[in-house]
């Protein structure tokens, strides 16, 4: 299993690094951080998600005993290689814009006849199918590039809202999503913040997602990472798979659109 | 001008009726003027399982974060008059009037990252305690390196401020209401918002301003 062997190198190398920080200044740890990651790149545990999502899109599942392998991700039936580059889009059949996720649990639904429950089953627990099947997904879209336009009504639409809701403050530390990512150059303790604002901190940040995050030891959706953001501002849970997380992600990918997408990435 | 928007209508709808067909009672996108009340109607939805009391505490709006959101944090300068008025209005001091506190629980509460996580995902164990997480933004003392910049440094705060009374006072305010002197400042309303006690606020500003804080040596 050389995976897991690329993956030990990567945990020494991170408890390496818990002494460079104490030991040396700021820049030598920002430094390590960086070797971190490229040492993980090497190896992307996403791997093993992937190869889980490619069993469940071919196994026959639910009421109607149904593969996913005629589901619709906007590029037609069964058409997987880029769709995930241009989501969130707008699906007439369902008459919503939606994302990656959203559009998954169409199809397991009207599919393979999964209840609503069954198909986002455990979504924010490491293993579950929406994890699995995201990272199969987004895989098949590695190489193309970001391309959401939002020339649909709808679409646009959604930009709009999510830009509001991307300003909209509140809560007991009066934080909205702007207030830590609307300016070049920031950063949380030693945490990197992209500027999501702009063409260029959007594209470097949404290229890299799905990503596997190191400290969860999990592959985590971009819903998955909103609605944590959001726990972080101390909201309550945002509903899984509702408009306004859909909308935020079309106004962060419309801002990336460009960009090559080069996920799974790999992140703390 | 506005004859020619009517009959262009029409047949602009056309095309995406067709495309739609069985969903052609979806609802029409909204106007620009509607997008603000469209996207807090999203907003609001995606709480389904919000109660009343996280309802008032955590997601609506005061008139203050309601000003700064719709002008994107750069308020013009009769609502940022307003915003520094109903600000100045809400800073309240310790019961003992002492705003210098005791900088060694002030420099605890700078590195206190914890506290106030809600909800079924990730909360935080209850009894956790609730710090002011000045590192997250600041360089504070020179020894912790691990510090971040979204804030501006204040390391060395009292050489810079001075410890007048006049200065204690600043910094407390400061803490306790920032947007009574930066309006839609990013800083957390600590005081306003109860996250920080005003004896915390106190511990804070002797971290800050104390002769004897390692921030100032």
């Amino acid at each position: 299993m050389p995976i897991i062997h690329r993956w030990l190198a990567a945990v020494a190398a991170g408890a390496g690094l818990a002494l460079a920080v104490s030991a040396a200044g700021q820049d030598k740890a920002m430094e390590e951080i960086q070797k971190y990651r490229q040492m993980l790149q090497d190896g992307n545990p996403a791997e093993l998600m992937e190869m889980n999502g490619e069993t469940l899109w071919t196994m026959p599942r639910g009421a109607n005993g149904a593969t996913l392998e005629q589901c619709d991700l906007g590029l037609g039936p069964g058409k997987l290689d880029g769709a995930y580059a241009q989501l969130p889009r707008f699906f007439a059949d369902t008459g919503k814009v939606q994302d990656a996720e959203s559009r998954l649990v169409t199809c397991m639904t009207a599919l393979q006849g999964l209840s609503l429950e069954e198909a986002t089953r455990n979504w924010h627990r490491p293993g579950s199918d929406i994890e699995a099947l995201v990272t199969l997904v987004a895989t098949r879209s590695k190489g193309a590039k970001i391309d959401v336009p939002a020339r649909h009504p709808h679409e646009a639409e959604m930009v709009a809202v999510g830009q509001e809701v991307f300003f909209r403050r509140s809560g007991p530390l009066d934080f909205s999503c702007a207030t830590c990512h609307s300016q070049d150059d920031k950063r949380i303790r030693l945490q990197d913040l992209p500027n999501l604002t702009t063409v260029q901190g959007a594209q470097a940040s949404m290229s890299q997602w799905p990503a596997y995050r190191v400290s969860q030891s999990a592959v985590w959706t971009m819903e998955r990472r909103l609605i944590d953001c959001m726990r972080q501002m101390r909201f309550p849970d945002a509903d899984y798979l509702s408009e306004a997380v859909i909308a935020l992600q079309m106004y962060m990918q419309k801002n990336a659109s460009g960009a090559t997408l080069e996920a799974p990435g790999i992140k703390r | 001008m506005r004859r020619l928007a009517y009959t262009l209508l029409p047949r602009m709808l056309l095309p995406w009726t067709l495309l739609l067909g069985a969903t052609a009672a979806l609802p029409l996108p909204s106007s620009a003027g509607d997008v603000s009340a469209k996207a807090e109607d999203s907003f609001r939805k995606a709480f389904s399982t919000a109660s009343p009391e996280q309802w008032a505490t955590r997601l609506a709006q005061d008139e203050v974060n309601a000003l700064c959101s719709k002008h994107r944090n750069q308020p013009p300068p009769e609502v940022a008059a307003r915003i520094i008025e109903l600000s100045k209005a809400s800073i309240k001091l310790p019961e003992d009037g002492k705003l210098m506190g005791d900088w060694k629980e002030g420099e605890k509460l700078a590195s206190i990252g914890t506290g106030g996580h809600i909800g079924r995902i990730q909360p935080d164990r209850a009894g956790t305690r609730q710090g002011g997480n000045c590192y997250a933004c600041h360089a504070i003392a020179k020894q912790e390196i691990a510090a971040g910049n979204l804030g501006p440094s204040l390391t060395n705060y009292a050489k810079v401020r001075g410890t007048s009374p006049e200065a204690v006072r600043y910094v407390y305010a400061k803490i306790y209401n920032a947007q009574a002197f930066f309006p839609c400042s990013s800083m957390p309303r600590f005081g306003h918002n109860r996250w920080l006690t005003p004896k915390e606020i106190a511990d804070a500003v002797a971290f800050l301003l104390d002769p004897e804080s390692p921030v100032n040596k």
